[in-house]
């Protein structure tokens, strides 16, 4: 059933006001409705697979070379204001510190925003618009289930798994700009890079990642879930869920530095 | 009086300032093939995706093998929905599932404990009376839009609907295919002994499968009858639609 769309006849408070709260009032029941119907069968198993497969493997030439770019750039980029204390052994222990806690998560959840995200705006606003939805609807089965459960589930899953393998990647990266000039073995990289890494670090890492996936993948949804009729709502959708998710998961990732700053501090 | 499976009782929708339907009423009698007639925009294709819950009427009642719709709640309507078939005016096939997936999905969903060649066999005669058994494995990008919307018809008539609602399923397609689609309707009329609404522009149609003929203008059907019936009138905009078919067409 489609939502109620914004009133167009006597205004509670303010238009801008009233459609304001009607679009948060959607945007909780949707996200609602998923905890709803993620719980309750029947479950559609085989597309939640093909889902995941799709996100992590769509998304994996595209992160393994940022993953890998940023390793080498970000040492590099750090040698210098290390080398000024002549502390360039450090560098294992500066970059997977970075990699891990920040640029890890946030780069691979911001690729997937673009490769993923867009893709799933497009894709379910273009079945809206040509009633691919409404057939599903109309011989009994659940098209919030099969599309929207599917789809959020994979990528709750698989941006953890893309983030873990981006940091690995960076972190190869970087060891191969290290070797280069420091003449570090892979060995003692290893060790240094584990004996500064907390468990702390990682975890927060994995939660806020799962937290960034399940973002990316339910603001793909509601837009191109809810979009309105034509094709210009399909345009409007991809683009819509880039920006949107791209926005919150810098909100997130700030929010999300507080809250592990304050456990830290503990 | 022959039980109606579909009572529509002054049916009101506006979108906006559209008035739209402005006091349906009609009844859909068991077994019969109802033709709608209508020009394009005065809600045809509105008023049939009423009798599935896919919109919402402004006023009126609207009551399918006697349940009213606007009174179920979801698994009540999914359950009402199993037994009325829709086909889409634009097929509105999966476009990323190959046909056999397209007709596979209401199955499976649907129909419990089905074995792999039960389901095969199943899809293969949906798809052997639409005269499409050789496309089973291409996706719809690949079919023309006769094709499709033939498998749209087929996807539909897989779970052996009581009633059926065809959306225009003979627009954009040869005389030939579209005889063949008309005995595909008097068909299922006879074998599953359903009952159909049968929304369409063509005239040839409308005669070869429609036991009664409404016509729906300004918002409400004003001639409704056999076909012969509805035609016998001196009305302008009625004599239109039947010399466009039959007159200048020939
Ligand atoms: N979801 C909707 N929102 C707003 N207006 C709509 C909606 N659906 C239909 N309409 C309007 O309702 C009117 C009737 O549309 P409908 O699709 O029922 O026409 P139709 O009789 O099926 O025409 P055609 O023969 O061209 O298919 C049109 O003016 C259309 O603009
Ligand atoms: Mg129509």
């Amino acid at each position: 059933m489609n939502p109620p769309s914004p009133t167009t006849e006597r205004p509670l408070l303010s238009k801008r006001l009233d459609d304001i709260l009607l679009s948060l009032y959607n945007v909780f029941t949707f996200i609602g409705r998923f905890f709803r119907e993620v719980v309750l069968p029947p479950y559609e198993g085989r597309e939640i697979i093909r889902q995941c497969y799709e996100v992590g493997v769509r998304s994996l030439p595209l992160i393994s070379l940022t993953g890998f770019i940023t390793g080498i750039v970000f040492t590099n980029q750090s040698r210098p204001s290390l080398s000024q204390f002549g502390a360039t052994s450090w560098l294992p222990s500066l970059v997977s510190i970075a990699l891990v806690r920040a640029i890890g998560p946030l780069v691979t959840s911001l690729i997937a925003a673009g490769r993923v995200g867009s893709n799933i705006g497009a894709e379910l606003s273009s079945m809206r618009v040509t009633e691919q939805i409404d057939a599903m609807e109309v011989s009994a089965t659940n098209p919030f289930k099969f599309l929207v459960v599917s789809r959020v589930l994979a990528t709750t899953f698989m941006i953890p798994v893309l983030t873990m393998y981006a940091i690995a990647v960076g972190l190869l990266g970087s060891f191969l700009n290290v070797s280069s000039s420091e003449a570090t073995s892979l060995q003692s990289f290893i060790s240094e890079v584990f004996n500064t890494i907390t468990f702390l670090d990682i975890f927060s890492s994995v939660i806020k990642s799962v937290v960034f996936g399940f973002t990316i993948g339910m603001v793909g949804c509601y837009q191109g879930y809810n979009s309105s009729k034509g094709t210009e709502g399909v345009g409007k959708a991809a683009n819509a869920s880039v920006v949107t998710s791209m926005f919150l998961v810098f909100v997130e990732e700030l929010l999300a530095l507080q809250i592990v700053g304050a456990i830290r501090d503990m | 009086m022959p039980q109606s499976v579909i009572q529509i009782k002054d049916l009101h929708v506006a979108f906006g300032d559209n008035y739209v339907l402005r006091g349906v009423d009609l009844d859909l009698y068991k077994g019969e093939n109802l033709v709608v007639l209508g020009r394009s925009g005065t809600g045809k294709s509105v008023l049939i995706k009423m009798l599935v819950g896919l919109l919402k009427p402004d006023s009126g009642s609207v009551t399918v093998l006697n349940e009213d719709v606007m009174a179920l709640d979801s698994i009540e309507l999914d359950k009402l929905r199993l037994k009325v078939g829709f086909s889409f005016q634009n097929s509105a096939l999966y476009d990323s599932m190959t046909v056999r997936e397209n007709l596979e999905f209401p199955l499976v969903r649907n129909v419990r404990n089905l074995t792999r060649s039960e389901i095969d066999r199943q899809v293969e005669e949906a798809l052997d009376n639409v005269g499409l058994k050789q496309a089973i494995n291409q996706v719809p990008s690949e079919l023309s839009g006769g094709q499709r919307k033939r498998i749209g018809i087929a996807r539909t008539l897989i779970l052996k609907p009581e009633i059926m609602l065809y959306d225009e399923p003979t627009a954009g397609l040869d005389p030939i295919t579209c005889t063949e689609i008309n005995s595909l309707i008097n068909e299922v009329q006879e074998r599953n002994g359903a009952s159909s609404i049968i929304i369409t522009h063509d005239l040839t149609c409308a005669k070869t499968v429609g036991d009664r003929v409404a016509m729906l203008f300004d918002g409400q059907f004003q001639r409704m009858g056999t076909f012969d019936e509805v035609f016998a009138t001196d009305d302008e905009r009625v004599q239109q639609f039947y010399h466009y078919n039959f007159t200048e067409s020939k």
